[in-house]
């Protein structure tokens, strides 16, 4: 095993083109309208039971994606919106699973925390908090076993970090060297428990430490900030050297789901967030400060993305209910589903 | 005064084993905690200590003799002044003792494994063979057959490996692996650590990344770990995934109570997850079914549930000799066909329903006997079919009594065949309790042969 520091911080920001910039800008805001959406939906009874928002955090796995490649897998927890637009899923599909339609991702038997997509190799969705942690590094390790160079993003969040079975994980996947990126996605609060009051060490980083994982401190409300330490993981991971640990330490404006009140914060916390770190707003002033683009061109994109929005709105509402019948396929299946190539 | 050494009980299971070598001859001086013998169990090669200081006086059992049961004599040592004719005379007034006489095939020798665990009546073949008439056969274990079955499937389909703690340089905990490391390496037979909720995990993701592993657990008790990652995980994300992914793999090991290892390794899975769609599950009886149906649910694109038991692993059964024999899911065999009573059961239950059906015989009461073999999805068919023709059934298992398989099969009669049944259908199972250390409390809290037939007795008021 080569040395691992602790904290190997990617200072460096990545050398980014104004075509990506602007090509981030245009995926933090589809994942922002998006869930601004399906939470008005969700307010007019389209959308029902649980529905965990992913606004305030949309440049973790916008800065993510940016460092993966074709072949490179994804899997998170059930706030996972974000993850599916971020990796090409289709709006429309997503919208139709939230309103458990017959044209959503899976044809209204998953809703919003259970979507997969093996074409975009997303692999769910998954409610148990931690239970994804190692279901990702067995996808690591089939991609190892195959012998390719492919990379998967383990998801979860500060409230997963306490569950037994990510150090089981940790362990193997340090003892086989599975090519695993774990993004600890902190946003601070294990739904209404700060992580102050639920976790004995605030480092999440340095907790891959006894198993050798090399882990780093990343800003994630700075979208370069996360490319660039996605980069520095994926590149460890690609060349053999085993797990690395991303703690991204963002915020998530809404309540854990819908339903969540969020009292145990203050209004004012979240609104110096969203004021002075929103990671929109921080491209934006990029985008504009450097010249990259006027006001003109980014109201032509805010505009364009509303209208994606709304036709994923319009396609979620028009999409039959499932056939009663769909109640009773895909329990077991046939035949092994094909690997996609 | 002579001390007689007696075979040793190596393993919570073994009833007998071989002799492999005596490591001291006659004549020599035998001190306490010296490796006098290598004895070969069910399992490993185990080092026998000496327990008593002494000569070596004589030895009755010759080294390589297999089938050496436990407590038989196999050595005389003798005290300090004693000479051989000391030895001679101890190994005449007791001589070895014959199988079924040992003493501890009484109900209270407490080293011996369950009565249950006695040799099993032959099997017949059911009306609807598994395979043709006149295929050769040879007598294997249980455990030669799984071992078989998986290097059978692991060399026709290189995406299945074999993950557990122990199944690659230890060659299994229950040696059902023997071998495979040394066939198909270290990347697909693989050793976990003790962290069996992770390893299920990465077994699931390995299989929803397109892999097809066998995932062991050394016993079931220790999947409860992992129930979240079994049932959670691999059962339901086909049907989450709208039919996208799924998680083809086994998961397997022993179930089910094996000889006094007490309350948290002795418990019945089989109708745990026989309730959850999505899972298939299997608890096969005979060798010839432990391989067909294990290459079956190794080839099948679902997490299949592989209920195995340890008092069974040294069994024999006679196997078919082919080149590539499967036994599909869903066929219940009948094991032994007759017309009074129906008595139905899987797994090592069937060696209550075998044994009885025997007794039965004995007395004039022709018992069919139907071996489920796979408990999701259940053959009611050929249950009710039994039934309808027999018109009373006694179920029988050795798990809880609370929503048991017999619960549900007793519902499932009453609905489909109600006027068909003479008398009410009556479960046997295992008792209410968490299983019991002590001997005879735990055969007590199994199910047993006189259970079955005092159930017979009352569902056809003799």
């Amino acid at each position: 095993m080569a040395a691992r520091k602790a904290t190997a911080k990617s200072a460096a920001k990545p050398n980014v083109s104004p075509e990506d910039l602007m090509a981030y800008y245009r995926d933090m805001l589809l994942i922002r309208r998006f869930e601004e959406k399906a939470g008005q939906l969700y307010g007019m009874g389209l959308i029902g039971g649980f529905c965990h928002l992913y606004i305030g955090q949309e440049a973790v796995v916008v800065g993510l994606e940016a460092a993966a490649k074709d072949g490179d897998k994804r899997i998170t927890t059930y706030r996972d919106h974000g993850h599916m637009l971020a990796c090409g899923m289709d709006p429309k599909g997503v919208m139709a699973e939230l309103t458990g339609r017959q044209d959503g991702y899976s044809h209204g038997k998953g809703g919003s925390m259970h979507m997969f997509s093996k074409a975009t190799d997303f692999y769910g969705g998954h409610g148990i908090v931690g239970a994804n942690v190692p279901l990702g590094a067995g996808l690591a390790f089939s991609d190892k076993y195959r012998g390719n160079d492919n990379v998967t993003f383990t998801y979860f969040g500060d409230g997963a970090a306490n569950q037994g079975q990510v150090y089981e994980t940790f362990n193997m996947a340090a003892l086989w060297d599975l090519p695993v990126v774990f993004v600890i996605e902190n946003n601070q609060y294990a739904m209404g428990t700060a992580q102050a009051r639920s976790t004995s060490s605030a480092d999440l980083h340095k907790r891959g430490e006894a198993f050798g994982i090399a882990g780093e401190i990343v800003d994630g409300m700075d979208v370069l900030a996360v490319k660039a330490a996605g980069d520095t993981a994926v590149e460890h991971c690609r060349a053999g050297k085993g797990p690395y640990i991303l703690e991204v330490k963002t915020y998530r404006y809404r309540g854990h789901s819908m339903s969540d009140p969020a009292k145990y914060r203050t209004r004012d916390e979240v609104q110096k967030m969203r004021s002075e770190r929103d990671a929109i707003e921080h491209v934006r002033t990029m985008l504009l400060g450097g010249g990259h683009a006027s006001e003109e061109d980014l109201k032509a994109i805010d505009k364009e993305i509303k209208g994606v929005v709304n036709a994923a709105a319009e396609f979620a509402k028009e999409s039959p209910e499932p056939a009663l019948d769909e109640l009773w396929t895909d329990i077991y299946a046939a035949e092994i589903p094909q690997e996609n190539a | 005064m002579a001390t007689e050494i007696l075979m040793p009980a190596l393993s919570p299971t073994m009833e007998e084993g071989t002799l492999a070598k005596w490591l001291v001859k006659e004549g020599d001086t035998i001190e306490s905690g010296m490796i006098i013998a290598e004895i070969e169990t069910d399992k490993a090669t185990m080092e026998f200590e000496a327990v008593d200081e002494g000569t070596m006086g004589k030895i009755l059992v010759e080294e390589g003799t297999e089938g050496v049961k436990v407590n038989t004599a196999i050595a005389v040592l003798l005290e300090e002044g004693e000479d051989a004719s000391a030895a001679e005379k101890a190994a005449a007034d007791t001589p070895a003792p014959a199988a079924d006489e040992a003493p501890n095939a009484t109900e209270e020798a407490p080293a011996k494994a369950p009565a249950t665990a006695a040799a099993p009546p032959p099997v017949s073949a059911g009306s609807d063979p598994d395979w043709p008439e006149g295929t050769e056969m040879k007598t294997q274990t249980v455990r030669e057959a799984l071992r078989d079955a998986m290097a059978e499937e692991m060399r026709r389909d290189d995406t299945v490996f074999l993950m557990g703690e122990e199944v690659a340089e230890y060659q299994g905990a229950y040696k059902i692996s023997q071998g495979l490391l040394d066939e198909f390496g270290a990347k697909r037979v693989i050793d976990t650590p003790i962290t069996e909720h992770g390893f299920a995990g990465i077994g699931v993701g390995a299989a929803f990344g397109g892999l097809k592993p066998i995932v062991e657990f050394m016993t079931f008790n220790f999947a409860m770990q992992a129930i979240d990652q079994i049932i959670n995980s691999a059962a339901k994300t086909l049907y989450m995934s709208g039919g996208q992914m799924g998680a083809p793999m086994v998961f397997r090991g022993p179930n089910g109570a094996a000889a006094r290892v007490g309350a948290q390794h002795s418990q019945d899975y089989a109708a745990w997850y026989a309730q959850v769609p999505g899972l298939k599950v299997v608890m096969p009886y005979t060798a010839a079914d432990y391989k067909g149906l294990m290459k079956t649910a190794i080839r099948d694109p679902n997490p299949v549930i592989f209920l195995e038991n340890e008092i069974l692993y040294g069994r024999s059964f006679d196997v078919p000799v082919l080149d590539d024999f499967t036994i599909p899911f869903g066929k219940a065999r009948i094991a032994r066909q007759g017309s009074d009573v129906t008595l139905v059961s899987f797994g090592i239950g069937m060696t209550y329903a075998m044994e009885a059906a025997e007794k039965l015989a004995e007395d004039g009461v022709s018992a069919e006997v139907v071996d489920l073999r796979t408990l999701r999805p259940i053959d009611y068919d050929t249950v009710i079919a039994s039934v309808m023709k027999t018109n009373r059934c006694v179920t029988i298992e050795e798990g809880w009594p609370v929503a048991s398989i017999g619960n549900h099969l007793s519902a499932t009669i009453m609905t489909r065949a109600f006027d068909y049944l003479d008398a009410p259908v009556v479960n046997c199972t295992g008792k209410d309790v968490p299983m019991p250390y002590a001997a005879n409390l735990e055969k007590h809290a199994l199910t047993s042969v006189p259970e079955v037939l005092e159930a017979v007795k009352q569902v056809t008021y003799r």
